[in-house]
C-alpha cells in the first residue's frame, strides 16, 4: 500500500473514539448528542472505505464499465443515516423537553435535582 | 428578517429551484443517482429555506400541520401498499415485478411508487421536525 | 399464493401499517382499537406460524422474490417461531390493559401516540425475532428503540425524560457497536445473511478483523440487553415509562436482544468454534453469575417496586446468559423456555403494579401498606406472580430453574448452581417484602382510599398470573419448543 494506504481506517478510529469520549465525558446533553454523531459518523466511513475499490466507478449500469465500487454499504449506510437522523431528531428533542422541566441541561445539575426528589 | 430585502428576493427565486431540482432528483432516480429520501430533505430544504426568511406563520400556512400528518401517514401506506399490491397480484412481499403484465415494467411501476411513499414521507417528518423545533424556541421566550 | 404464505412479511407488516392508521384516526379510543385488533392479529399469525415450523420443519421467505443471499431472507425456524409468540402475545395481552392505564396516565392528546408508537415498537421486535439478515436486524432493532425512548419520554413525571435521555444515548452505543460488528463481519465475508454468514465465517475466524467484529457485536447486543455491567439504563426507564409501556417492555425488548444475541452469537459465531476457544464462555458465565447476584441484591434496597422489579430483570437476563453460557443443548433450552417464562411472570408483575398505581397515583413501597385488602385480585396476581418469580413449585419460575440447574449440575459446576439458589433467596427477599407490607401491615390512609382495579385492567393480569401458574403445572409445551429451538441454534456448535 501507498503513503495514504490505511488512512481511512485510521480516521474511522480517531472519530469513533473522538465520538465515544464525548458521549461519556461530557455533561451537557446537546454535546453528548453530538458526540453520538460524531461516533456514528465513524462507522458510515467505514462502511463507505470497505466499499471502495481502486480505479473502479460508480455502479451505474451503461457505462460499459467493468470495474465499479461495490453498492451494498452504500445502500446499508443510507438506512443508517436515517436511523441516524431519526436518532437525533428524537434525541434533540428529549433535551428541549428536558429543558423546560429541568431549566438546564447539564447532567449533572439533572441528577442533583432528581436526587432531591426521590 | 423584514429589512433584508435582497435574501427575500433571493429566497424567492430560489426556492422554486430547489423544488424543481427535488421533483428532478425524485423522478429521475431510477436512472440516475437520487431517490425518494434525498428528493424529500431537498424538497424539505425549501421550505425550510422559506421559513427561515419569511417566518414560521407563513409557512405553516404554506403547510398546514394536518397536511404533514396524513403525509407522513400516507408516505408509509404508499410504501407498505405497494409490498401489499405485490401480494394480492401472486407475488411476494415487495416484490414488484407482478405488478404489471411486464417484468420490467413492473419493477419500474413498483420502485417508482415506494420512492414516491419514501419521498413523501421524508419530506413531511423533516419540516414537521423543523417546526416543531422551531415553534418550541418561541414559546420559551427571548431571556432562554 | 394463498396468505398462509405471506404470514412471514404480514407478520411484520401488518403493525407497521397500523401506526400511520392510528395517527391518522387520532381518536384515542380508535388508536386503541387497531393497535390492539392488530396485536391480536400478530398473536394470531405467530401461532400459525409456530404451527407451521412444528409441522413442516424451518423455512424462508424472500422479500422481494431476490433470491437468499442477495436479497432479505426472512427465517423462520423453531427459536424465531417462539419469540415471535412470546412478544406478540405479551403485546397482544397488555394492549387490552393499555386502554384504561393509559386514558389515565397520559394526557389525552397524547394517547394516540402512545398506541401508534406500541404498533412501530412490536413490529420492530417481531422484525428482529424473523429476520434472516444481520443488517436487517439492525434496521428492526433501531425502529423498536427509537419507538421504546419515544414510549418512556411518555411517562408521567419528569425524571421520565432524562431515562429516556439515557436509555437513547446508550441504546444508539449498543446498536452502533452492533453496526461496526456487522459491518466486519462484512468485510471478511462479503455476505450479510446470517446462514451465509455462518458457512463462511469458520475460513476467516482466525482474522482479527473478524475477531474484532464478534466482540463488537457482544458488547452492542449486550448493551441493549441489558446484562449486567451494561444495564444501567435500564431501571430509569422501567421506573419512570407509562405502566403499560413497563409491562410491554419488560416482557419483550430485553428478550429480543437475547435472541439476537442467540442467533449471531450463538448461531452465527458458534459455528466457528471460536466460543468455546476463546474462554468467551467463561467470561460470560462470569458476567451472568454476577448480574444473577448484584442485580437480585440491588433489588432488595429499593423503594420504588418498579425499580426493584427492573434490577430483578438484569437478574433474570443472568439466568439466561448462564444458560447459553454452557454451550450445552440442555443448558441453552432452560435459557430459552426462561424466556417465555420470564416474560410472562415479569409482565404479570408489572400489570399489577400499574393497577396499584392507577388507584393510589405511587408505587412507593411505604404507600402500599394494606392494599391487599382494598385491591385483593390485583394484589393475588401480584402474589402468584411473585411467588414464581422466588421459584416455587407449580410455577413458572420453578420449571425454568430446574432445568437450569440441572444443565449446570450436568456438567458438574456445582458452585455455580449454589450462586443460582443463593439469586433465588435473595429473590424471596425482594418479592417477600414487598407482599409482607401489601397484605399484613396495616393501610395506610392513602391505600384505604383505593378500590379494585377496574375489569379491563383485571383480565389481561390474570391471564398473565394464570399463564405463570398453568405453565408452570404442565410445562411440557415450552419446554419441548425451547428444546427444538436450542436444537437449531446449537447446530454449528457442536458439545
Amino acid at each position: 500500500m501507498e503513503v495514504p494506504g490505511l488512512f481511512n481506517y485510521w480516521m474511522v478510529v480517531v472519530l469513533m473514539m473522538a465520538g465515544l469520549y464525548t458521549v461519556i465525558a461530557r455533561g451537557n446533553l446537546v454535546k453528548k448528542i453530538v458526540g453520538l454523531n460524531v461516533f456514528q459518523i465513524s462507522v458510515f466511513v467505514l462502511y463507505i472505505t470497505m466499499g471502495k475499490i481502486t480505479g473502479g466507478t460508480a455502479p451505474i449500469l451503461g457505462g460499459g464499465l467493468a470495474l465499479y465500487s461495490n453498492p451494498l454499504p452504500h445502500v446499508l449506510i443510507l438506512t443508517a443515516i436515517v436511523v441516524g437522523v431519526a436518532t437525533t431528531a428524537l434525541g434533540l428533542a428529549l433535551i428541549v423537553r428536558i429543558r423546560e422541566a429541568y431549566g438546564t441541561i447539564e447532567e449533572d445539575e439533572i441528577l442533583d435535582m432528581e436526587r432531591g426528589e426521590t | 428578517m423584514r429589512e433584508k430585502p435582497i435574501l427575500r428576493v433571493a429566497t424567492k427565486l430560489l426556492v422554486p429551484f430547489i423544488l424543481l431540482f427535488a421533483l428532478y432528483v425524485q423522478f429521475h432516480g431510477d436512472f440516475g443517482p437520487g431517490g425518494g429520501f434525498q428528493a424529500g430533505v431537498i424538497f424539505a430544504s425549501g421550505f425550510i429555506l422559506y421559513a427561515l426568511v419569511f417566518g414560521l406563520d407563513f409557512a405553516r400556512d404554506a403547510l398546514p400541520a394536518a397536511v404533514r400528518r396524513v403525509g407522513m401517514s400516507c408516505g408509509v401506506l404508499i410504501y407498505a401498499g405497494v409490498g401489499v399490491a405485490g401480494m394480492l397480484t401472486g407475488g411476494r412481499y415487495l416484490d414488484y415485478s407482478v405488478l404489471a403484465a411486464d417484468r420490467l415494467a413492473g419493477q419500474h411501476i413498483g420502485i417508482f411508487l415506494v420512492e414516491l411513499g419514501v419521498g413523501l414521507c421524508v419530506f413531511t417528518a423533516l419540516t414537521t421536525i423543523f417546526f416543531v423545533f422551531a415553534g418550541r424556541n418561541r414559546d420559551l421566550g427571548p431571556g432562554d | 399464493m394463498t396468505i398462509s404464505e405471506h404470514l412471514p412479511a404480514l407478520v411484520v407488516v401488518l403493525p407497521l401499517m397500523a401506526a400511520p392508521a392510528c395517527v391518522m384516526l387520532r381518536h384515542p379510543f380508535a388508536a386503541w382499537l387497531v393497535a390492539s385488533g392488530t396485536s391480536w392479529l400478530c398473536l394470531l399469525m405467530s401461532a400459525l406460524l409456530l404451527r407451521q415450523v412444528a409441522d413442516h420443519g424451518a423455512f424462508s421467505y424472500q422479500l422481494g422474490n431476490w433470491a437468499a443471499p442477495w436479497g432479505i431472507e426472512y427465517r423462520i425456524d423453531m427459536a424465531s417461531a417462539f419469540i415471535l409468540v412470546i412478544v406478540s402475545a405479551i403485546a397482544a395481552v397488555v394492549s387490552l390493559y393499555a386502554r384504561a392505564s393509559v386514558a389515565h396516565e397520559i394526557e389525552q392528546s397524547r394517547q394516540y401516540l402512545f398506541h401508534a408508537l406500541f404498533v412501530v415498537c412490536l413490529s420492530g421486535l417481531l422484525g428482529i425475532a424473523i429476520t434472516g439478515d444481520a443488517f436487517n436486524l439492525f434496521v428492526f432493532l433501531e425502529i423498536s428503540s427509537l419507538s421504546t425512548y419515544a414510549m418512556v419520554a411518555l411517562g408521567r413525571d419528569r425524571r421520565a425524560l432524562t431515562a429516556a435521555m439515557r436509555y437513547l444515548v446508550l441504546g444508539t452505543v449498543g446498536a452502533t457497536f452492533y453496526v461496526i460488528g456487522v459491518g466486519l463481519a462484512y468485510m471478511m465475508t462479503g455476505t450479510l445473511n446470517m446462514a451465509d454468514l455462518a458457512a463462511r465465517l469458520p475460513a476467516v475466524i482466525h482474522t482479527s478483523t473478524a475477531q474484532a467484529g464478534l466482540a463488537f457485536l457482544v458488547i452492542g447486543i449486550g448493551l441493549k440487553m441489558a446484562a449486567f455491567p451494561l444495564h444501567f439504563w435500564l431501571p430509569d426507564a422501567y421506573a419512570h415509562a407509562p405502566s403499560a409501556a413497563s409491562a410491554f417492555l419488560a416482557g419483550t425488548a430485553t428478550k429480543v436482544a437475547v435472541y439476537a444475541f442467540l442467533r449471531m452469537v450463538v448461531g452465527v459465531f458458534g459455528a466457528t468454534g471460536i466460543l468455546a476457544v476463546a474462554a468467551m464462555a467463561d467470561m460470560l458465565m462470569v458476567v451472568a453469575v454476577l448480574g444473577m447476584v448484584v442485580g437480585s441484591a440491588v433489588a432488595i434496597w429499593q423503594t420504588d417496586i418498579r425499580r426493584a422489579l427492573a434490577y430483578s430483570s438484569v437478574a433474570q437476563i443472568g439466568y439466561v446468559l448462564l444458560g447459553i453460557s454452557l454451550l450445552t443443548e440442555a443448558g441453552l433450552a432452560a435459557g430459552i423456555v426462561h424466556l417465555f417464562n420470564h416474560a410472562v411472570m415479569k409482565s404479570a408483575l408489572f400489570l399489577a403494579l400499574g393497577s396499584v398505581f392507577l388507584r393510589l397515583g405511587s408505587v412507593r413501597i411505604a404507600d402500599l401498606a394494606g392494599i391487599g385488602r382494598r385491591m385483593p385480585l390485583s394484589m393475588a396476581a401480584f402474589l402468584v406472580a411473585g411467588l414464581s418469580m422466588i421459584g416455587v413449585p407449580l410455577t413458572v419460575g420453578f420449571v425454568s430453574k430446574w432445568y437450569l440447574v440441572e444443565a449446570i449440575l450436568h456438567k458438574g459446576l456445582w458452585p455455580v448452581a449454589v450462586l443460582v439458589l443463593l439469586s433465588s433467596l435473595l429473590a424471596v427477599v425482594y418479592v417477600w417484602r414487598v407482599v409482607e407490607v401489601m397484605w399484613f401491615a396495616k393501610p395506610s390512609a392513602l391505600a384505604l382510599t383505593a378500590v379494585e382495579a377496574p375489569l379491563s385492567m383485571l383480565v389481561p393480569t390474570w391471564m398473565l398470573a394464570g399463564a405463570a401458574v398453568w405453565f408452570g403445572v404442565d410445562a411440557t409445551g415450552t419446554m419441548a419448543v425451547a428444546r427444538a429451538a436450542a436444537a437449531v441454534l446449537m447446530t454449528g456448535v457442536g458439545q
